[in-house]
């Protein structure tokens, strides 16, 4: 950077600040104010504390490139801080009952103020997803899943993925409109097992 | 303000008839069976029983200075109701700040009647007979005057744009346990929760669809409910704390999702799900 160019930001920049409040704001001031105006909007109840406001690093990205992809640096960035916080299982199994996941998957309670924080807690899959074709309320914020497992093979690197994605899809995903069931600790190991299940057991109903 | 015979013979007609609705509903869990519903409900919509109570309030002297809201500025001059909701929320000289409706109704209420401001946001969402809210027969009045009227929100003085720049950036805010923003669900054509159509609040079609049919009398609920109490719900449901009543958070969004939805003509107090 040459010493013509400084001295004309540093002219630019005082200039900005004699006409203060008449300038547009910039995205990021607007960013910033309008963190602040929500903590300034919300109250603390049940369990949902104050601190849901606190934006991660994700969250914090994720926001900023919110109406358009994110640059492919950005995502990488993204999807490598979010594959680190992967605990996987340390039975080395990634299958569990897909009878409990269809109960899990139709469970909707779960973190919300109105809530009983004792539980039941579910993934609410069947609000964004179409998985067992005999549940016809299914939404379409997410792709089906509908033959998950009949699809892709039923082997181990497909379990390892699905059981990697439940529990952090933005690490696969960069802003991922999903939920971070294990990261966020809204399901535990055992109920993310279940919902591999569901999508990869030959004998669950979503491989039918 | 006591219900009219009238008022219960067809509060019972609408009673059968949901009733009947929702038994052919069971039958038949299909997304035509959802829009036969919606339609046959049209007929008759209890929301008219909010408005009438929320007229009767309006009119009648109440609070510490026994005076009515009749000379309320809602924005068009003081009493003037007819069209004022489609143009708001806005900013007020008199508050020197931006306001939506149940902001102004509660400034009026301080204002005129002498009630604490505390008292006038007390109770702002009702539940059933038990807990009738005010407030929402209040919008549920004010709101069916404008029935009709092109929405037409304003973004000419500078606080109003600010609101309008703040609200667009908190419908695109990630946060809470699940990562949600109000554009998880409400930014793509087309998508549903469950069976639930979600409009894309982020166009002009969905954001006009979306905000001219609140206030709506919610059949599942047996409850009229207000603008307000769709972002707080939608707030509950997103993992975030609780929306406090006519916050900054909320009069912003408002002003994001009215000013998005201009041009259309305002259809509400509507009658949902």
């Amino acid at each position: 950077m040459n010493k013509t160019f400084l001295a004309w930001i540093v002219v630019g920049g005082a200039a900005a600040a004699l006409v203060g409040c008449a300038t547009k704001p910039t995205e990021a001031e607007t960013q910033a104010k309008a963190a602040q105006v929500l903590k300034a909007s919300f109250k603390a109840r049940g369990q949902a504390g104050m601190d849901r406001l606190d934006q991660d690093d994700t969250q914090k990205l994720c926001t900023e490139y919110a109406t358009a992809a994110p640059p492919k640096d950005v995502a990488e960035k993204i999807e490598k801080i979010n594959i680190a916080t992967i605990a996987w299982p340390a039975d080395g199994k990634y299958v569990g009952d897909w009878r409990n996941g269809e109960r899990i998957a139709q469970e909707g309670r779960g973190k919300q103020w109105s809530d009983d924080p004792a539980g039941p807690v579910g993934g609410n899959c069947y609000a964004c997803h179409q998985l067992a074709p005999q549940e016809v309320s299914y939404g379409t914020i997410g792709p089906p899943l509908y033959q998950f497992g009949k699809v892709r093979g039923y082997n181990d690197e497909i379990r390892k993925y699905a059981y990697g994605k439940i529990y952090n899809a933005e690490a696969y995903n960069a802003c991922s409109n999903m939920p971070r069931f294990g990261h966020s600790k809204i399901l535990t190991e055992a109920q993310i097992k279940d919902l591999v299940a569901l999508l990869m057991d030959p004998d669950s109903p979503v491989n039918k | 303000m006591r219900m009219s015979r009238r008022a219960y013979a067809r509060l019972a007609v609408v009673a059968s008839g949901i009733a009947l609705a929702a038994a052919a509903w069971a039958q038949n869990s299909t997304i035509d069976e959802i829009a036969k519903y919606r339609a046959a409900l049209q007929g008759g919509n209890p929301a008219e029983l909010w408005e009438a109570r929320g007229e009767g309030l309006w009119n009648e002297p109440r609070g510490p200075n026994k005076v009515s809201l009749q000379k309320c500025d809602l924005g068009l001059g003081p009493g003037v109701v007819k069209g004022a909701y489609t143009q708001l929320p806005r900013y007020f000289a008199d508050a020197d700040r931006v306001m939506d409706l149940e902001t102004r109704i509660v400034w009026c209420m301080v204002k005129l009647q002498g009630f604490t401001e505390a008292d006038a946001k007390k109770n702002p969402f009702g539940a059933g007979n038990d807990r009738k809210a005010d407030m929402e027969a209040l919008v549920a009045y004010v709101t069916s005057e404008s029935r009709g009227v092109k929405m037409n929100v304003a973004q000419s003085h500078p606080k109003e744009q600010e609101a309008y720049r703040l609200g667009e950036k908190m419908f695109y805010f990630r946060g809470g346990s699940h990562d949600f923003a109000c554009a998880t669900c409400h930014g793509e054509d087309s998508k549903r929760i469950r069976l639930q159509d979600l409009p894309n609040l982020t166009k002009k079609e969905g954001a006009q669809k979306g905000y001219t049919t609140w206030p709506a009398y919610r059949v599942s609920q047996g409850e009229l409910r207000s603008f307000e109490w769709r972002l707080y719900d939608c707030f509950r449901q997103q993992r975030f704390p609780e929306l406090e009543f006519t916050s900054e958070a909320a009069i912003a969004l408002t002003m994001f999702l009215a000013v998005n939805a201009n041009g259309a003509a305002f259809d509400a107090p509507a009658i949902k799900r």
